[in-house]
């Protein structure tokens, strides 16, 4: 499904801020894999995310996303068929605009729809918009002419989540969408992330500072280091690790940098 | 008030504000909703003015609306061009156009800076003959550029709830949003700039047919007197809101802002100072709130500083 070939990106070439943030990096993601992605501050994972994205094109190597080379594609047009969450849960949604009017932009990702530069949301949109909001099991149905920036950031979370997946995407990014959020938010929005990426069998990239979600969620572990993929883990040898095995690991790859890494266990 | 106000003044506020209320819908589309500062509106107004004029002219003077739209957009095409597709700060890509404009509009003008309109018809003077007059008698004029504003606002507030609409509206609110939602900004904000031009433009060919007469400076300091007017409207009605009540409060802050015009003129403050006045009216408007909040907080202060000293006396 996604597969990247050999790609670096280096931010302020040639100035003594120079970052070689991505090194020949290479992934293979299967249809419908779902990979978690550990790795130290500065590792590299949102900028891969970013370049998976579109937010930059790489300096070399390519990317193709079902076969296709997405390489050179714009932000705007990759976006039709990849779905980015990041940890702030402000990014995905417009504040000042309604929760239907949200949607209805979401909905905009829909082959479908492009041609409907003059529609107005319908009440058949209307319709869809509330029963997928009640699936959210936050109220937000009744709540739909409010503009977003009334909600809290969990609510604004799960409310992205929906627009992301509104229409399935291709491949879903999900860059510690869950870390901003209170825990008891994280455990619902991470359950809802779990059970729509199952039930639509979206290819997803996952990246968590938690061990424990990083072995028990999806069907695959990716250890980032230095803007490479150092470790990569599936099937048995992946339902064997323990946590302590994982952070063995991590300490190999990240070495002494480990001990002032924010947060690592949990 | 009836000393000071009398009718026909009451008529003229009425008219040019509803006129003026177009630029401020523009700005309202730029400055508020696609959050861009764009500086293209004093040359844009003047290109209406001249283009408009020019129509009119050669006696077309509903072609002359027409005209000066289309003219309006092409100059919002162009501050949008440079800033989306050439890497221009938006700032200076309106300076740059506007700047460019004077040349543009004074050719337009057939190098004359001075246009008269005397004796040609306008949507004004074919309404003095027709029917608008045999109906509302003097009050057609404001009927008229009523009308024409309540047209405005209506497909305005239609056109800003459609999927391009909304689209605009989110480039303003959340671009990164925007691109992961698969919308391409740079034909948001082409679009946006364009529209907001086009009304801009618009509004100085109303200008030119109402004071029969096409000027090459009438669009000097436009963005300032608009804002005000932009300003007083977010203020009374808020910033926040439906679409429509955001675009009602902009027009009646631009009528407003007309009548606060006409009460400076009756009580002869001289016309030339009426730019100074505008310039100050938008920086009390925008400083105020601030600036109520830091007087609050010294305030504070104050008492704080005060208390711990009565604490230190007594001990």
């Amino acid at each position: 499904m996604l597969k990247i070939d050999n790609i670096s990106k280096t931010f302020n070439p040639g100035t003594v801020n120079e970052k070689a943030a991505l090194t020949n990096l290479s992934l293979d993601l299967k249809d419908g894999d779902f990979a978690t992605i550990v790795g130290s501050n500065g590792a590299g994972k949102s900028t891969m995310f970013n370049a998976i994205a579109g937010t930059f094109i790489v300096d070399a190597g390519n990317i193709y996303l079902d076969g296709e080379d997405i390489t050179f594609k714009k932000e705007h047009v990759r976006s039709k068929v990849i779905g980015h969450l990041f940890q702030d849960p402000l990014k995905g949604t417009a504040p000042n605009m309604t929760i239907e009017e949200n949607m209805a932009l979401a909905y905009l990702r829909a082959s479908h729809s492009s041609g409907k530069l003059f529609s107005r949301i319908s009440s058949k949109d209307k319709a869809r918009f509330r029963e997928q909001l009640s699936l959210l099991g936050m109220g937000l149905e009744d709540r739909m002419k409010n503009p977003v920036g009334l909600l809290s950031g969990g609510q604004r979370q799960a409310l992205t989540l929906l627009m992301a997946t509104f229409v399935t995407p291709k491949l879903l990014l999900l860059d510690e969408h869950t870390a901003a959020l209170d825990p008891a938010t994280a455990e619902k929005v991470l359950e809802l992330t779990k059970s729509i990426v199952k039930e639509r069998g979206i290819t997803c990239l996952m990246v968590t500072h938690n061990m424990h979600q990083a072995l028990e969620v999806g069907n695959r572990t990716l250890m980032m280091n230095a803007g490479k993929i150092v470790f990569d883990t599936s099937g048995e040898e992946r339902a064997s690790l323990t946590v302590n095995d994982l952070l063995e690991k991590f300490k190999v790859g990240a070495g002494e940098e480990l001990d002032n890494d924010r947060v690592l266990l949990s | 008030m009836s000393g000071i106000f009398t009718v026909s003044i009451f008529q003229s506020a009425l008219e040019l504000g509803c006129i003026y209320a177009l630029v401020a819908l523009a700005l309202f589309i730029s400055f508020t909703i696609l959050n861009i500062a764009d500086l293209t509106t004093d040359g844009c107004f003047t290109l209406g003015c001249a283009v408009g004029a020019m129509v009119t002219l050669s006696g077309h003077p509903f072609l002359a609306l027409v005209a000066a739209l289309i003219s309006g957009a092409l100059a919002g095409f162009i501050t949008a061009f440079l800033q989306t597709k050439l890497g221009v700060e938006s700032i200076l890509a309106g300076i740059i156009v506007n700047t460019g404009l004077y040349t543009i509009n004074i050719a337009v003008m057939g190098f004359s800076s001075l246009i008269n309109l005397f004796g040609c018809d306008t949507i004004f003077s074919l309404g003095k003959d027709g029917v608008p007059y045999m109906i509302f008698g003097d009050w057609y004029k404001v009927i008229t550029v009523a009308f024409i504003v309540a047209l405005i606002a209506l497909a305005l507030w239609w056109f800003l709830g459609t999927t391009l609409g909304m689209s605009i509206r989110a480039t303003g609110d959340n671009t990164e949003m925007v691109k992961s939602s698969s919308i391409n900004p740079t034909f948001t904000i082409t679009v946006g700039l364009c529209l907001s031009n086009s009304l801009t433009g618009l509004s100085g060919c109303l200008i030119a047919q109402y004071q029969k007469s096409a000027d090459i400076n009438i669009g000097t300091g436009m963005v300032t007197l608009s804002l005000a007017a932009l300003i007083i409207g977010q203020t009374l009605i808020g910033n926040k809101g439906s679409t429509i009540r955001r675009i009602l409060g902009t027009i009646l802050g631009s009528v407003l802002y007309r009548f606060i015009v006409a009460i400076a003129l009756r009580m002869s403050v001289p016309a030339e100072a009426l730019k100074l006045v505008s310039a100050i009216i938008v920086a009390v408007a925008i400083a105020a709130p601030y600036v109520r909040k830091k007087a609050a907080l010294k305030k504070r202060e104050f008492v704080n500083y005060r208390d711990n000293r009565e604490v230190k006396e007594n001990a």
